[in-house]
């Protein structure tokens, strides 16, 4: 039976079944007990599971961080939440020198089943220390798995898959999808999720809308503003196909490339940082496999290269929307 | 030390300054829910996004800034206008940066969590523990410039778990650095209770393992703190080295406001109500005859008035202008 559940709870509710069904899985993080997680991601876990599995942390990422490494090796498999991705510099050390290399630098021998939690996003004046994305900067390390899902459907699923996977899997959340009583409300996240336990494959994309003259590349909260620039345009006799990557690493090329090499044009929004990302990456994908055949130059919205500023109207300013979409689709249209 | 040898001036500064913070702060808290009632969404109204209040907690700021002078470094935590108040930050510009306007600290793209007033030599962050290792620099540079102003680093008793305390303690302890450690002991790290995180009672403890001075003083008794902070800035200024003061606070508000705090027992609340270190303050200056009835609603009116006409200046200033977003990522360019 599916019914409809917001994003916070679908994620909650693929943890508590994996925990039913593997004892080796525990949750470790800050507030994730009584509080139930900032962003309600373990909501009624320590209710049901005890302190024993649900262990709030002392404010100490570097320990519970280097925590999930030992307790790996030795057969558990440890869900970490980080409250925001913003905060990861202090936990950095064990997470990119060691958990997402412990494989390689192993030959194979040690394995990481490690699931990390982070919400990230703004859109809400949070300002420079609580409002970013960066999930490009871990993309960039090599070793680490992440996803990133945009409805309550695939926040369960890619759950279950994270926490079933051998290697470390950073989980990001936008917190403004997470349908949390005390954000600003955004029901389109709320997706119809089955009771029982199923799995969304990490690294496969799903197209939302199919159009045949632009591909939109997006993730997470961009999705939407693609989806209702693409309704827009529709009405103006522009067919945009929407592409939701769900998985940034490993990246799904194939069904980009199958789109774009339907629409021949490539626009990609990404509400990260600009350069050296997401946006960039996508795009030199698609050139370096069909450059050629392209009708349009590829373009890109991205967060500009500055921090989140915390004023309304500046936060307004830098962040990717529909009308900066929209914008964009006609002017590659000419 | 006795109570009679603080002049008149001080105790009146003080007590003036800590009716300050408190109305300030619970100015604040109601104008927050302004554009967020009867439904919550936090990025509405005229102040947006996360906001720490930082009622009773007067005395740790006024008890420690009142021997400071304006060359004398404070770094503040997430829920820092006591300190900045107290350190005497430009208040008319700290609420419209708050709010959000041009006419702010820095016009808008702070916020409330990232305030800086070079003037005064304040600053704080949205990142936990952070403080310590920034106080250890102008500690490093005081040396190195053979002058005498001294750093106050404050943290919560959760930062106090963070690796950055303890390191910087032991290098602002071997370099005899003039650092004081200010733990504002609210004993709560959001949802999680300092007896659950941390296996200390007390954090002033943690200082003989660095080989400083430590001392826990409750904060219920601004004149603790004033003598406890009075030792540890002078034999910071004397040269002697750093030392760590823990106050005993109470967090009278949530972790940020929206947060129902159903992790609080009821008790606990009312305890910290019970050690509102203003009233306190007020009756011993009402029995020495250094206040009075009269200039106690006196002074309280003033305050009121003062504040409201921040407010009125900030609701009426402009926001920036969106393109300033651009502004300030590089020194002399943009």
């Amino acid at each position: 039976m599916a019914r409809k559940l917001p994003m916070y709870k679908a994620i909650s509710e693929g943890i508590s079944q994996e925990m039913e069904r593997d004892n080796n899985v525990f949750v470790m993080g800050e507030d994730i007990g009584a509080y139930g997680g900032i962003f309600g991601a373990t909501t009624g876990l320590l209710e049901k599971f005890g302190p024993e599995r649900i262990k709030d942390t002392p404010i100490s990422e570097s320990a519970f961080f280097g925590g999930a490494l030992g307790a790996a090796t030795k057969g558990m498999r440890p869900v970490v939440e980080l409250m925001f991705v913003d905060f990861f510099g202090v936990a950095m050390d064990q997470l990119y020198n060691h958990i997402a290399k412990a494989h390689y630098m192993s030959n194979g021998n040690v394995k990481m089943p490690v699931v990390i939690i982070t919400a990230m996003g703004g859109g809400y004046s949070d300002a420079a220390q609580h409002s970013q994305c960066l999930y490009s900067l871990f993309a960039h390390v090599p070793g680490l798995k992440i996803v990133i899902p945009s409805n309550s459907y695939d926040a369960k699923g890619l759950m279950i898959s994270a926490i079933r996977d051998d290697n470390p899997v950073m989980y990001f959340f936008h917190k403004s999808l997470m349908g949390l009583g005390w954000m600003t409300p955004f029901d389109d996240a709320i997706y119809d999720v089955p009771e029982e336990p199923y799995t969304v494959p990490i690294g496969k994309a799903r197209v939302v809308k199919e159009g045949k003259d632009v591909t939109i590349t997006t993730i997470s909260k961009m999705v939407y503003e693609a989806l209702h620039a693409a309704d827009d345009l529709e009405k103006e006799g522009i067919s945009a196909e929407v592409v939701d990557l769900r998985t940034l690493v490993p990246m799904d090329k194939e069904t980009i490339l199958d789109s774009v090499k339907k629409t021949g044009r490539l626009l990609v929004v990404d509400e990260d940082y600009k350069s050296y990302g997401m946006s960039g990456e996508i795009i030199t994908i698609v050139s370096e496999n069909i450059g050629s055949s392209l009708k349009a130059l590829p373009r890109r919205i991205s967060y500009p290269d500055i921090p989140v500023p915390y004023s309304r109207p500046l936060e307004k300013f830098a962040l990717p929307d529909k009308d900066k979409i929209i914008k964009n689709i006609k002017e590659m249209m000419g | 030390m006795p109570f009679e040898e603080i002049s008149k001036e001080t105790l009146l500064s003080m007590y003036k300054t800590m009716v300050k913070i408190r109305t300030y702060e619970e100015t604040l808290g109601q104008i927050y829910y302004e554009g967020k009632t009867p439904t919550f969404d936090i990025a509405a109204g005229p102040i947006p996004g996360e906001l720490h209040l930082s009622s009773g907690q007067e005395s740790s700021a006024v008890g420690v800034c009142i021997h400071l002078r304006a060359d004398d470094a404070v770094v503040g935590t997430h829920r820092a206008h006591n300190f900045a108040i107290a350190k005497g930050v430009d208040l008319k510009k700290m609420t419209c940066e708050i709010f959000g306007k041009e006419t702010g600290l820095s016009r808008g793209k702070g916020g409330h969590m990232h305030l800086f007033d070079p003037n005064v030599n304040f600053s704080c962050s949205g990142i936990v523990g952070a403080s310590f290792p920034q106080a250890v620099g102008v500690g490093i540079a005081a040396k190195m410039q053979g002058k005498d102003y001294v750093a106050v680093a404050v943290g919560g008793d959760g930062a106090a778990n963070q690796g950055t305390f303890h390191e910087s303690l032991n290098l602002a302890a071997a370099w005899k650095l003039p650092v004081i450690f200010l733990i504002e002991d609210n004993s709560w790290a959001i949802s999680v209770p300092k007896e659950k995180s941390t296996a200390v009672s007390q954090n002033s403890e943690r200082a003989k393992g660095y080989g400083v001075p430590g001392v826990s003083v409750d904060g219920e008794d601004v004149i603790a703190v004033y003598e406890v902070a009075k030792e540890a800035v002078e034999r910071a200024r004397r040269g002697e080295g750093p030392s760590l003061v823990e106050v005993k606070v109470s967090r009278l508000r949530g972790h940020f406001e929206g947060d129902a705090q159903v992790y609080r027992p009821k008790e606990d609340f009312e305890i910290a109500m019970k050690k509102d270190p203003i009233p306190k303050f007020e009756k011993k200056l009402l029995e020495k005859n250094i206040l009075t009835e009269d200039s106690v609603k006196k002074i309280k009116e003033d305050v009121e008035e003062e504040i409201q006409e921040l407010i009125e200046f900030a609701r009426n200033s402009s926001y920036p202008d969106p393109k300033e977003a651009l502004q300030n990522v590089f020194v002399g360019g943009e």
